[in-house]
């Protein structure tokens, strides 16, 4: 299988990877990791004039510990994203996502701003985002600006970039001591997209419950936060919580799709069992 | 279109070619460097099957563009024996332990294995089911290749390793494994 015939460009640094956009817009597309992208160029399932490969480009790869923040650049591949000391230990919530991820072979290659701005609704990173409340920071030949998740990702595959904007880096705030997280997910075989799957953040102090953050994966058409559980949850003791009641609570909203993967009441019991199980996990790391 | 001269260097060897930017590099080593061990099943990263090591990682042959190994080392299945043909102890592993049946996925098998074992010299069983879940085997089944990865383990622990030249003693206890 061939991709339809493009023009390559590799820039060596951000400034030229801007101009480039800027100059081509829809015509080009980013090229990031490639283990989404490539696929859908090589089935012709897209084509596009020109490619702008950002792996030659060191500036948007780095971890950083910025104040409250962890800012990690886009072009991070996922491999050093699950062994980043700092990010295990500032954000052990990127770490837990980052095992169900394809493959080792495909984490070598995948990048967190790839799998960001590819946007899949089944994939780990977007909801790891949507759950820290993270800030995506993206450049265009305009200037750059900062969005929060539910700014970002729009719908299946699709995320607020403009044609000429790229992801530069996503600044993950640091939840402090008294957390504990844990990431759930179901698929039928190991590393394949998830069936349904959850991301949880739990913040307790002198036994109570002061954060909490739950957000899915596979359950809708973008990952989805449980907000009005989490404010319910706020203010309750840690250990009197029922985590099978919740996990059924988390999930009483939502209306899962219906695929040959599982029915839409499969993915509502798959996902409150797994929301059942990251909260314990997440209480039981916290206390 | 673009078309590109590429430097790299491949099993050791430098290597100059001109590529279109759209060819990957699964096709650039078997087409244009004839090193056909480089199998393509799937062609869109399920399979395993085209697995190479691009400096060090092992990847998909069939996810990178060619021109985006310019100047970058690249090891694929005939670059992983010793230069006088004895087998490294994954490949010594899978002939013993009934690795194999047909072979179609077994270079990508063995260069991800190689670069596993690198990672986790001492796997349990667990580690290497998730190790070799990238790679899909549509024969001999699992079963002798989880054998194979844990020979392969013992081997190597139990043989002094020196991977940038394996001295003659090395490669013995290679092949005797």
């Amino acid at each position: 299988m061939k991709p339809a015939p493009f023009d390559y460009l590799a820039p060596t640094s951000l400034a030229d990877a801007v101009e480039a956009l800027g100059s081509y817009g829809a015509d080009a597309k980013v090229l990031a990791g490639g283990q989404s992208l490539v696929p859908v160029m090589a089935m012709r399932m897209s084509r596009f004039d020109h490619l702008i490969d950002l792996n030659r480009i060191p500036e948007l790869d780095f971890v950083r510990h910025e104040a409250a923040d962890v800012v990690i650049g886009a072009m991070t591949r996922e491999s050093r994203v699950g062994s980043d000391p700092t990010i295990a230990e500032n954000v052990p919530l990127l770490t837990d996502a980052t095992q169900y991820i394809g493959h080792f072979q495909i984490r070598n290659r995948g990048t967190l701003g790839g799998s960001l701005a590819h946007a899949d609704p089944a994939a780990e990173y977007p909801a790891v985002a949507m759950a820290l409340d993270a800030t995506m920071h993206l450049v265009g030949p305009d200037g750059s600006r900062s969005v929060s998740p539910e700014e970002f990702f729009l719908g299946p595959m699709t995320c607020c970039a403009e044609d000429e904007e790229l992801l530069h880096s996503v600044s993950f705030p640091v939840w402090g001591p008294g957390s504990g997280f844990s990431v759930q997910e179901f698929a039928r075989r190991a590393g394949d997209f998830a069936t349904a799957g959850v991301a949880v953040g739990i913040r307790v102090a002198d036994g109570v419950v002061d954060k909490a953050a739950i957000a899915f994966f596979g359950m809708a058409s973008a990952p989805v936060r449980a907000r009005e559980l989490e404010i319910e949850l706020v203010g309750q003791k840690a250990m009197d919580l029922d985590f099978q009641e919740v996990g059924n609570q988390a999930v009483a909203h939502l209306q899962p799709p219906d695929d040959i993967h599982a029915s839409s009441s499969l993915r509502r019991q798959i996902g409150a069992q797994l929301a059942s199980r990251a909260l314990s996990t997440a209480v039981k790391e916290a206390t | 279109m673009s078309e590109h001269i590429l430097h790299l260097t491949v099993n050791g060897e430098a290597q100059h070619v001109l590529v279109e930017g759209r060819k990957t590099l699964a096709d650039m080593l078997r087409d244009d460097l004839r090193l056909t061990g480089t199998h393509l099943g799937c062609e869109h990263g399920v399979c395993g099957a085209c697995t190479v090591l691009v400096d060090g990682a092992a990847v998909r042959s069939c996810l990178m563009f060619a021109v985006q190994a310019h100047g970058s080392q690249v090891t694929t299945i005939e670059g992983i024996a010793d230069a006088d043909g004895g087998l490294s102890a994954v490949q010594s592993a899978f002939r013993e332990c009934h690795g194999l049946q047909c072979g179609f996925c077994t270079p990508g098998f063995i260069v991800s294995i190689e670069s596993f074992l690198d990672a986790h010299p001492d796997p349990s069983d667990e580690d290497i089911r998730e190790g070799i879940s990238g790679n899909l085997c549509r024969c001999t089944g699992y079963q002798g290749i989880i054998k194979a990865v844990r020979l392969a383990a013992e081997t190597r622990a139990a043989t002094p390793q020196d991977m940038s030249a394996p001295d003659d003693a090395v490669s013995d206890a290679r092949v005797g494994a």
